[in-house]
């Protein structure tokens, strides 16, 4: 194949990636973002979504744009009640101490884990795309339902965007993670915005993993590559921001891409995790973060 | 009172550790007791009892499932028949997680927990890899259904048996010729990255060459891939054959992403159905493999020509017509490798058998009696075919399936001798000191 074409080919694959890591990592930067909290189950939130996806697509027959569809609406609403039940029960009675926060994630990362081993098993379970389009290069086929994943990543990404700069709940959002104290001086209820954002950041990953899976597959260990991606990205986008964040995850996406397609995709992780060492030398805060104050 | 105190230290979590500790204790205790009571049996009547090594959960939980039914089914049969040495036969599974560590551990406990007389069973290359020193540090039989090369290489050592399914070498060495004067001698392969791939790359690349034919690209992908199309463009335009073999969690995106590569043009493909174990030949996006080739150990579909004892076969593990489970039609059966554990228990039943086999003490007995057997005859015991078992090499060699897609069903066209499959041996196993 030429380059030309090659280049195109490593490019939608770079895209689609960076469409679903962006939705992932801003899910996690988020919760760090409001929370200060890392949230390491944030891989197994991911995997939830996919598993629900999986489960509420079996039971609707019929066009599997139904199912699809059901499962697109359902399965994130039903993380994000998983996590705010997470939230109330385990991090709010640490007092969201950063440290007992971290040990408590890694927990529910296992909890989550063998409940969906248990409940869903050890299969790998495809979820039928919403519809199968072939679009015919002269050079290659390529999936029409990929193209619409970076579609519907970018409109979400955007209506995240405008909810916290447009919106009254994004105001009290971004007060609450600009001083938490001063914030509840103003009477805004932390307490409440703290259960919503740990919601939100959940549902983000859950809607990336309902996109995915009629791409790959429903898998109960399929949460650890989106954790670690996502945090690569985070880093370097700096956490807690969204714009440093979508920036880092088209970076990362189009590099594991292009890299992989070109060379080996051991030098595109190596060369990530690499980024990730230099960010953390050179500009600890991130890209587009800010200096702790 | 007493009821109202222990309502409140639940409230508010203060069961004590002694409460806890007790509580572990007792189930502990639960589970150890009927192996006390067993012993103080006589030893003729006691079970034997095989430890079978299964992928429950992790990358290999779709073939551990069916080796698991498979299992049963022959043990069952076994046991109808009036077991083994007039003594029954009783399974005892633990999960190895198809992780190699696991795997090792999981022998380990077979023989210091479980007390089992041998221990059989598991796929995945790395595990039985991981696993082989542990057997043969405990001088633990240890029956293997893996299909890697590793046994027959000689590398593992004398406690390593795979008399149920042929090794990787011997399968893709026999079907070479085929490939090259039916479907084009110049070829790229796409494989997995690790020990199991590693022998596919080598072998098929050397069997090839020795047609006359030549493989003119490896694409290699690491085990835990989940996106495939960044590969394809590897594969070079003048390919003739697309040589494919892939396992794991992935398999099914890595098919559907060929297809929405090449549409329905593109290299003539060849696969080892190891790409589509367990994966429904119906499944949405994979029409476009109408036509193309697959390697199978045992034929998924049913054939018009099928033996009796094939369909008896089919019957005890609970398959259907298309290989799927009689209790759901979408449960896909890993047919080209399962039938392999019914034939070794079958095996381990002969070898016992011809070993007058009794309890550990005569296991070393049983290692020669397993190295002593030299054919194993097509029928209900060994329904994939006839066998003939190298006992220097602990490898046996078998006939090979090539089958076509066709209306949503693969046909068998093609069946290799077993000769086509015997190499030179690089091992003898029977130098090594029990």
């Amino acid at each position: 194949m030429s380059f030309g074409p090659h280049l195109l080919l490593a490019t939608l694959e770079g895209l689609v990636t960076a469409a679903v890591l962006a939705l992932t990592a801003l899910g996690l930067s988020l919760v760090f973002g409001v929370m200060r909290v890392v949230n390491v189950a944030h891989g197994e939130f991911f995997m939830l979504g996919a598993v629900l996806a999986w489960f509420f697509s079996t039971l609707v027959t019929g066009s599997p744009a139904t199912g699809f569809l059901l499962a697109l609406v359902l399965s994130p609403l039903v993380v994000g009640l998983v996590a705010l039940v997470c939230e109330r029960t385990v991090l709010r009675r640490l007092n969201y101490d950063p440290e007992a926060t971290i040990v408590a994630t890694i927990g529910m990362l296992y909890i989550i884990q063998q409940l969906a081993l248990t409940f869903y098993g050890p299969e790998a379970r495809p979820v039928q795309a919403p519809f199968s389009l072939r679009i015919a290069l002269p050079w290659f086929g390529y999936s029409g339902y990929k193209l619409a994943v970076i579609a519907a990543s970018i409109g979400l990404i955007l209506a995240t965007w405008l909810v916290l700069t447009r919106t009254r709940i994004g105001l009290i959002m971004r007060a609450t993670q600009f001083d938490r104290e001063t914030a509840q001086n103003f009477g805004i209820p932390v307490d409440k915005v703290y259960a919503a954002v740990f919601a939100l950041g959940a549902m983000l990953a859950a809607v990336a993993a309902v996109l995915i899976v009629p791409i790959q597959q429903a898998h109960y260990l399929m949460g650890l590559d989106p954790l670690l991606l996502s945090f690569i990205v985070v880093i370097i986008g700096g956490l807690g921001s969204l714009r440093g964040t979508v920036v880092a995850a088209v970076l990362i996406g189009l590099s594991d891409g292009i890299i992989s397609v070109f060379f080996s995709p051991t030098l595109a992780k190596m060369i990530a995790t690499l980024l990730v060492a230099l960010v953390l030398v050179f500009r600890p805060q991130g890209l587009f973060g800010q200096a702790a104050r | 009172m007493s009821e109202k105190r222990s309502k409140t230290s639940i409230l508010t979590g203060n069961v004590s550790r002694r409460t806890a500790l007790k509580g572990l204790g007792a189930s502990a205790g639960l589970t150890l007791a009927p192996g006390f009571v067993r012993y103080a049996q006589a030893q003729s009547s006691e079970p034997i009892r095989i430890g079978f090594q299964a992928h429950r959960t992790g990358i290999g939980a779709a073939y551990g499932r069916w080796y698991e039914r498979t299992t049963m089914a022959a043990a069952k049969a076994i046991n109808a028949a009036g077991g083994i040495n007039g003594r029954p036969l009783e399974i005892v599974t633990e999960d190895d997680g198809t992780d190699p560590k696991r795997g090792a551990e999981v022998v380990e406990k077979f023989a210091s927990q479980h007390k089992v007389d041998v221990v059989y069973g598991t796929l995945f290359s790395h595990v039985v890899v991981g696993a082989a020193p542990t057997a043969g540090e405990l001088k633990m039989p240890y029956y293997v259904v893996s299909e890697g090369y590793h046994v027959a290489s000689g590398k593992l050592n004398r406690y390593v048996f795979q008399p149920g399914i042929t090794d990787v070498k011997a399968q893709v060495s026999s079907m070479a010729p085929w490939v090259t004067s039916n479907l084009g001698k110049k070829v790229t392969m796409i494989f997995p990255d690790y020990a199991f791939g590693h022998d596919h790359r080598d072998f098929f690349t050397e069997a090839v060459k020795a047609q006359g034919g030549e493989v003119i690209k490896h694409v290699p992908i690491p085990p835990t891939e989940s996106s495939f199309t960044r590969y394809f463009p590897q594969i070079p335009s003048d390919t003739e054959v697309l040589y494919h073999v892939m396992v794991g969690p992935a398999v099914l995106t890595f098919v559907k992403e060929l297809g929405e590569f090449y549409g329905g043009g593109g290299p003539k493909l060849f696969g080892f159905i190891d790409s589509l174990e367990a994966v429904d030949m119906a499944s949405p996006g994979l029409e476009f493999l109408d036509g193309s080739h697959f390697w199978e150990g045992m034929p998924r579909y049913l054939q018009a020509d099928a033996p009796d004892y094939v369909k008896a076969y089919r019957d005890a593990v609970g398959i259907d017509q298309n290989g799927a489970s009689v209790d759901d039609p979408k449960d896909v059966s890993t047919a080209a490798h399962m039938f392999g554990c019914w034939e070794t228990l079958y095996v381990i039943k002969a070898a016992m058998e011809a070993a007058g086999y009794q309890g550990p003490g005569d296991r070393q007995k049983l290692i020669e009696a397993t190295e002593a057997m030299t054919e194993f005859a097509a029928g209900p015991e060994h329904p994939q075919g006839k066998k003939i078992f190298n006992g220097k090499l602990h490898q046996c060699f078998g006939h090979q399936y090539i089958s076509q897609v066709s209306g949503g069903r693969l046909e068998v066209v093609h069946r290799t001798e077993i000769e086509d499959s015997m190499y030179e041996p690089e091992g003898d196993y029977t130098t090594q000191s029990l």
